[in-house]
């Protein structure tokens, strides 16, 4: 048997209403759970991007990132494996203020996280700490026990350690105009 | 030119050359039909009795046309009776063009009456789709939809216009869609892959070419023919490859899949080399995956990548318009004929004649055959006849036994397998092809759930030759309930009404047959009508379609009895 791995789908695309929708219909057809997902604006005018992580075999990978390609208003789509990219996840913790000073030990675990204190205020505070899921974990484990009020963390985000050529499709594109 | 959104979607479709359109007008697309009215001495609409009708009448003549044909409705319950045929034509890859209107741009998402978000539920099932709001969009978005619907591997396209988009007025101009740059609908044909192809393809003892609809769509009839006859190589055909090259000719040697022939089915296990043509090795043709042509180096000429690998894994992709490359491909191979391993397939042949083919054509009981009645219309159209065929017994046995002397000249509903197609679809194929006699074949269960277009052929009086195959049975699920299921027939049975006073009410000539002795001049008479008409064939209830191969068993299981 195959072994499944995780695998971080990029797509490039237009940014039209329902591209959405398409994308997640690809994962629902074939009953595939998605582990994160998150969208934002490329390092290209108007070229939209998809970060999309999944676990799954290469042979399954490679069909679903056909499928995506093949969708009219996307312009491109790779995926890669943890090595091929740099990502980063954010996390958001809010704890009670009075944490920080009833409970001594709660300074140090910030400290040792180097996570940032993005805001306090008599009631709670807020720390924000960005890297890998299992740096985000402990945090979330250490400070679990001091009562966390809500906690939350963002999809992932990467950039690949190779080459995309988006500019290059398109500029070939205008080219041949 | 200041005109409506409406009328814009009429100057539209003019300018894409359409002259006919499908649909049923509702509430929400009731401005475009107000244009309609205007425009109906350039542009004919087909009013069908169900917007489901509508699809698979679009289906029918974007087949036999090769254009792309266009369907419209309203928004709500009109949108959502589309989605079969849409359904059908992106798994058929059929060239499709689909207007729904829809409640007013202010409207959207307040559950306003016959609001639905078509958008979402069509777009699984379609090539693209897009939802209009201002009517400046129009002509760049109907131009878009055309191009990606006709162009690549075809598919459906549905377009969602606002009503608020259909009244405003704005400065119409037009410009067709030559490329857009998120979108590549053929991959480049590289010059390597041609080369190993070639090579693989000369040195092969014993290739076998299996063909699908891509030689149709790709209008690659003839370079195909010519390849098939300068390397010799004996090549059968998927559901939606046949009628690509003639029946009889030497080199066709019959369908694969699960109730295709038996030699093309044995011998993908056994050949040395497998050219897959515009073909998706579907679960119907392969059976098994894990034990089909494993012996074989594979080469799968496609223009859709996402289908290379997908089922089967090919040693050479040629990636590409099959049009071009087996035009490439052709001085690159030489000349060749494998008469002893053609052979194999005639000696396989002879012994499905003898086990099912000759009980099938020349029966001795008392009762009629599907089979017999396909051999009547084949007698009395001479194989050139547009054959339509819904989904089922009826089906596979038309498919196997009709004969086809020219291309395109095949519709039916293959991936999806939609009961109900048929009928609708003939409508449409006599429409795109109305020099031709066109027959559907139906069975009384998928005949019966699109019955009612019988009024719109009595309305346009539209020539179809309908033939009905009834056993009052829903027949194929009866012969899976016989063999797998320990003859449990679960609702399967039918009680049908008269379809002869049906077709009658409907003003159509009409007329039954259950004794032999009637059924030729039944069907003589049914092709010398130059009006619409149904023949209802009473044939035996419980036949099988032989050969088989069980579900999920391997292409060398097939069985004959």
């Amino acid at each position: 048997m195959e072994e499944k791995q995780l695998y971080t789908i990029s797509i490039y695309s237009e940014n039209n209403i329902g591209l959405l929708n398409r994308i997640s219909a690809i994962f629902l057809k074939r009953h595939i759970n998605i582990e994160s997902f998150s969208t934002s604006p490329s390092e290209i005018k108007n070229v939209f991007r998809f970060v999309i992580v999944v676990q799954m075999t290469q042979t399954k990978i490679k069909k679903i990132v056909g499928q995506i390609e093949k969708q009219v208003d996307v312009i491109k789509a790779f995926y890669h494996t943890d090595e091929e990219t740099i990502f980063q996840e954010s996390a958001l913790y809010k704890v009670k203020s009075s944490a920080l000073f009833e409970e001594r030990h709660i300074q140090n675990v910030i400290k040792e996280s180097h996570a940032n204190i993005v805001t306090v205020s008599p009631e709670f505070f807020v720390i924000e700490k960005t890297g890998f899921r299992h740096e985000t974990e402990k945090l979330y484990n250490d400070l679990a026990p001091y009562g966390l009020l809500q906690f939350v963390r963002s999809g992932r985000i990467s950039v690949t350690k190779s080459k995309m050529g988006i500019s290059e499709i398109l500029n070939t594109f205008k080219k041949n105009k | 030119m200041h005109i409506s959104g409406a009328e814009a979607v009429i100057r539209c479709l003019l300018e894409e050359g359409v002259d006919l359109v499908y649909g049923y007008p509702g509430g929400a697309i009731m401005p475009i039909y107000d244009e309609l009215f205007k425009f109906q001495d350039q542009l004919n609409h087909v009013l069908t009795r169900h917007e489901q009708g509508a699809t698979h009448m679009a289906q029918g003549y974007a087949r036999t046309s090769g254009r792309v044909g266009v369907a419209m409705a309203t928004s709500g319950p009109g949108a959502t009776n589309l989605v079969t045929g849409i359904a059908d034509a992106q798994i058929d890859s059929t060239p499709m063009v689909c207007i729904t209107g829809q409640v007013a741009a202010h409207l959207l998402g307040s559950d306003a009456f016959q609001e639905t978000d078509i958008i979402g539920i069509s777009t699984p099932v379609t090539k693209w789709n897009y939802q209009v709001t201002h009517a400046e969009e129009i002509p760049e978005i109907m131009a878009k939809a055309f191009y990606i619907a006709r162009s690549g591997r075809p598919g459906p396209v549905l377009i969602d216009i606002t009503k608020n988009a259909q009244f405003d007025f704005f400065d119409f101009s037009y410009e067709t869609c030559t490329g857009i740059r998120s979108y590549v609908p053929k991959p480049t044909l590289t010059k390597e892959t041609l080369i190993a192809a070639a090579e693989l393809i000369n040195a092969a003892k014993k290739p076998m070419i299996v063909w699908g609809q891509g030689v149709l769509l790709g209008n690659a009839e003839e370079e195909f023919k010519a390849l098939v006859e300068k390397t010799g190589i004996p090549a059968a055909w998927t559901i939606l490859g046949l009628s690509g090259l003639p029946t009889a000719h030497p080199l066709n040697v019959g369908m694969v899949g699960m109730h295709g022939n038996y030699g093309p089915n044995l011998l993908t296990n056994e050949c040395d080399l497998l050219l897959a043509i515009g073909m998706r090795f579907d679960d119907r043709v392969t059976g098994s995956l894990d034990t089909y042509a494993k012996q074989a180096k594979v080469i799968h000429f496609e223009i859709d990548p996402a289908e290379v690998n997908k089922n089967v894994t090919a040693d050479i992709a040629v990636l590409g318009d099959c049009k071009e490359s087996l035009a490439q491909l052709l001085p690159l191979v030489i000349a060749n004929s494998h008469p002893e391993w053609l052979a194999v397939f005639e000696g396989h042949q002879k012994t499905e004649y003898q086990k099912v083919i000759h009980q099938d054509l020349n029966p001795t009981k008392t009762g009629l055959t599907m089979g017999e009645a396909v051999e009547a219309i084949n007698r009395h159209t001479g194989g050139d006849a547009v054959i339509v065929t819904d989904v089922g017994q009826h089906q596979m046995v038309t498919c196997r036994y009709a004969k086809f002397v020219k291309s395109k000249s095949n519709v039916t509903s293959g991936g999806l397998g939609t009961m109900g197609f048929a009928l609708p679809a003939a409508i449409g194929a006599k429409m795109g092809a109305p020099e031709r006699e066109v027959v559907a074949v139906i069975g009384d269960g998928g005949y019966q759930m699109t019955i009612q277009e019988l009024g719109t052929i009595f309305q346009g009086q539209i020539p179809v030759k309908i033939v009905v195959l009834n056993n009052d049975f829903l027949g194929m699920v009866r012969q899976w309930q016989q063999l797998f299921f320990d003859k449990r027939y679960a609702s399967t049975e039918m009680i049908n009404p008269d379809f002869v006073s049906i077709a009658k009410a409907y003003h159509i000539d009409a007329q039954s047959v259950s004794k032999r002795e009637d059924l030729d001049g039944a069907v003589q008479a049914m092709i010398a009508s130059e009006k619409p008409y149904f023949l209802e064939v009473c044939v035996e209830k419980e036949d099988n379609v032989f050969p088989m191969i069980p579900s999920g068993a391997s292409v060398s299981d097939i069985r004959l009895e």
